[in-house]
């Protein structure tokens, strides 16, 4: 080994030089950050002064206790039925025309299908549920239908692009052996693709489903039905206790959901 | 004295019904001894280390280290003595992605603030302790480099650059030469006593080399099935000890460190 | 002979098939009713004639010079939004993920088992973190409106909140799942706490932190939009003013200059996540 009096003789080696495009991205956040406030000028009083905290206790006060009576709790379980039906089927449509628009978008119907269904998904999953629910409410009224459609417009977005990478990426083998023996292309799908690639198209539906639970309950808040518009009005009453309850509910469904859907999942992976 | 197990008996950690690691266990150490920890797998060499370490607490019976019970204190306090030692792992514990100048600097960490410690991220606090400590070890080129681009042999002996920077006094070092050649065994070692002699530190180090430990330790401690078999200095020790050690167990043929990078993160679930 | 023959024919299957069937057409039927599903309303004379009219205009984009400046500031806002709402998330979120770090135990060491108190604190902090996550955003947008006021605040606090408990999740479960042993043989050898995670545990997760956190941004950009329409400013809210407006020009640029917005940040959030990450 080398001795103490030939190491400190050593040069160090060279420090290796920081890349400038990192420094320049990493300024460029900052600045983004700071701009960000700036320009927004954020109204911090409404929460830390001592009359803000006061009120803000106060406004927490009025939603206890949440109000219970028989027949307030049966509206929220109707509303409740409402949102879960919304989801249930928005997510349904969803899978259904994900799946039909999968197989142009996947390249089986030809080359030249595929980039504009793809281009048609992406518009379709890039628009929130909202926004859906608000353009659909014009032309189909308030209430839960335009909810159930607004979300099925948006999930076939998602699902649709699921389904169709899934549908890429499947081992071809099967098909082209069914394909090879005279096999029309709808059996062909049928009998080779879809038992294959049938487990995570359903894995991914559920996991859309939770998510839609969520997109139901407050789609309401437009004009859409369940318990997001029972909320927004009775917020509007400012009945406090009235909205604490549609919240809890909201909480449960929300809980409900995903343990439906996770045994589901346990069930059928099975 | 600056070490004392009286009649330990250790379990691992979270097997609390299993039979125990190591069983009434009473071994002395005094300050600046070096002495070489010896016996088939499973003997229960690394969990000694780790008990020596305050890192596992003896189920049964007194640990004593730099004369005080380290389980008797409350958690700050404990933590705060281990800032003496220094335990290093048969795996040497560098991040892949890490530069080799950080990994090696870690070792002052007990030492930095929460600010050093960050700044030294960005800009090295003490890069020349580093390269020296490296330079020892004839790996000083690799100062700038990351860690997953060095053999198995390299990163060992840089997790040893970490001991050397540290400012410990009792080196708990276990199987440090595993992934080395004979001569590049021989070497590293001879660094490793020269420092423990040069700072007065006491030097416990596990081997799998019965002859490198014979010739180059004083004191050799013999393990199997978590009990001392003979505690002796090593001119003391004669084959047919050694041979009854190792009696009808894999001889003293290293067990390879793990040395494979660690598992790479899972991909985190989209929206 | 022929009994048998019935046997070995029937098909395991069939009877949970059909059983299942009938299970999931017994709840569709509700399902249909409870969310009034008529797709028929679609095409009445009302719906036709307000659809109609909205198309048409809805396929003249409005572009007076007033307007776009009026969609670029706006658009601005919703950017700053998600930006300062992600900060105050990842300010909140990174103490939080420390604390409930079990790796970084100090009263771990040696007894496998964590002492009371800061096994109750970790705790307190993981339910904090659900609460946080479960409430949807649009629920905090709605109280904050009531509290602060139509505008981008309650936006940005909205977003924050939900953020704060899903960027906290993420991140344990990043930290949890990489490699420990690193960071725990820093804090045997007396290192503190947090100088441990960052030599120790950071180098790996870094790159997955990072990844996520950008990932998350552009999710905050859709759900600035999405609040505006409870009130929150930017180009959420002149979307619903122009919807309940029935401008239908206004929408229509406006939905254009939001996908394109859509677009642009995917495409500066996977140049980032490969340069950072």
């Amino acid at each position: 080994m080398t001795n103490e009096s030939n190491i400190a003789a050593k040069a160090m080696p060279p420090v290796p030089p920081l890349r400038y495009s990192t420094v320049a991205l990493l300024v460029g956040l900052a600045a983004l950050v700071v701009a960000s406030f700036a320009t927004l000028r954020l109204d911090w009083q409404p929460f830390f002064t001592r009359e803000a905290l006061a009120s803000m206790s106060e406004f927490i006060h009025g939603f206890a206790p949440p109000e219970m009576a028989p027949r307030f709790l049966r509206k929220v379980g109707v509303a409740t039925m409402e949102t879960l039906s919304m989801s249930g089927l928005g997510t349904i449509i969803a899978a259904a025309l994900g799946t039909a628009l999968a197989l142009p978008a996947s390249g089986r119907f030809g080359k030249a299908l595929r980039l504009p269904t793809r281009m048609l998904l992406n518009f379709l999953r890039s628009i929130p549920e909202l926004v859906w629910a608000s353009v659909l409410v014009i032309a189909a009224g308030l209430g839960p239908f335009p909810g159930t459609l607004a979300l099925a417009a948006h999930t076939t977005g998602v699902l649709g692009r699921l389904f169709a990478d899934a549908l890429e990426n499947v081992p071809p083998l099967a098909e082209s052996t069914l394909r090879t023996n005279g096999a029309r292309p709808l059996a062909v799908f049928l009998y080779g693709t879809l038992p294959q690639t049938a487990p995570q198209m359903m894995s991914y539906t559920l996991y859309r489903w939770e998510n839609n639970i969520r997109a139901a309950a407050i789609l309401g808040v437009v004009g859409a039905g369940g318990l997001g518009q029972m909320l927004k009005y009775f917020l509007s009453l400012f009945q406090m206790q009235q909205a604490a309850t549609v919240i809890m509910a909201m909480l449960l469904l929300v809980a409900l959901v995903d343990g439906i859907s996770f045994w589901l999942r346990r069930v059928m992976m099975d | 004295m600056q070490l004392e197990l009286i009649n330990a008996t250790i379990r691992h950690p979270g097997a609390n019904n299993a039979a125990p690691a190591l069983h009434e266990l009473t071994l002395q150490v005094t300050a600046g001894e070096q002495i070489a920890l010896i016996g088939p797998s499973g003997a229960g060499k690394t969990t000694l280390l780790h008990t020596l370490a305050c890192a596992i607490r003896p189920h049964d019976g007194d640990y004593l280290a730099f004369g005080i019970d380290p389980w008797q204190m409350n958690d700050a306090a404990r933590h705060a003595l281990r800032k003496r030692l220094f335990l290093a792992p048969q795996t040497p514990p560098l991040p892949p992605r890490q530069r080799v100048v950080t990994a090696v600097l870690a070792a002052r960490l007990p030492q930095w603030s929460l600010w050093r410690a960050f700044a030294s991220l960005i800009k090295p606090s003490d890069p020349r302790a580093a390269f020296d400590a490296l330079a020892r070890f004839q790996l000083e080129d690799k100062l700038y480099a990351r860690v997953d681009r060095l053999s198995g042999g390299e990163r060992q002996r840089c997790g040893m650059a970490r001991l050397l920077v540290s400012t410990a006094e009792l080196f708990l070092v276990d199987e440090p030469l595993s992934a080395l050649d004979p001569t590049l065994a021989l070497a590293t070692l001879a660094v490793l006593q020269e420092e423990a002699a040069t700072r007065k530190a006491t030097l416990i180090c596990s081997l799998h080399q019965v002859e490198l430990a014979r010739r180059h330790f004083p004191r050799i401690v013999g393990l199997r099935d978590g009990r001392i078999v003979f505690d002796t200095r090593s001119d003391a020790l004669t084959d047919a000890m050694i041979a009854n050690l190792y009696a009808g167990r894999e001889a003293a043929t290293p067990a390879p460190p793990d040395l494979t990078p660690a598992a790479t993160v899972p991909d985190v679930p989209c929206f | 002979m022929r009994q048998q023959n019935a046997q070995i024919v029937r098909d395991p299957a069939w009877r949970r098939r059909i059983v299942g069937t009938l299970i999931g057409l017994l709840l569709l039927w509700p399902m249909l009713v409870a969310s009034e599903f008529k797709p028929w309303i679609l095409f009445d004379e009302q719906s036709l004639n307000a659809t109609a009219h909205f198309l048409a205009d809805f396929l003249a984009p409005a572009h007076s010079l007033d307007f776009l400046r009026l969609v670029a500031v706006n658009t601005w806002q919703t950017v700053a939004m998600a930006t300062a709402a992600m900060t105050l998330a990842i300010a909140g979120a990174i103490p939080m993920t420390l604390l409930i770090n079990e790796r970084l135990s100090l009263s771990r060491i040696g007894t496998g088992r964590m002492a009371f108190i800061p096994a109750a604190v970790r705790q307190l902090v993981r339910w904090l973190l659900v609460v946080l996550r479960s409430v949807p955003e649009l629920v905090w947008g709605l109280l904050l409106v009531r509290i602060a006021g139509p505008g981008p605040t309650a936006g940005v606090f909205a977003i924050a909140l939900t953020y704060c408990g899903m960027l906290g999740k993420v991140y344990a479960e990043i930290l949890d799942s990489s490699d420990h042993f690193a960071t725990r043989a820093l804090i045997v050898n007396g290192s503190g706490r947090l100088n441990a995670f960052l030599y120790g545990a950071m180098p790996e997760a870094a790159a997955e932190l990072v990844s996520y956190t950008i990932y998350r941004w552009e999710c905050a950009i859709r759900g600035s939009i999405v609040l505006g329409f409870v009130g929150a400013g930017g180009l959420g809210q002149r979307m619903d003013e122009s919807l309940k407006n029935l401008v239908g020009g206004e929408v229509c640029t406006m939905l254009i200059v939001f996908v394109l917005l859509v677009a642009a940040a995917d495409g500066v959030s996977k140049m980032l996540r490969e340069r950072l990450a």
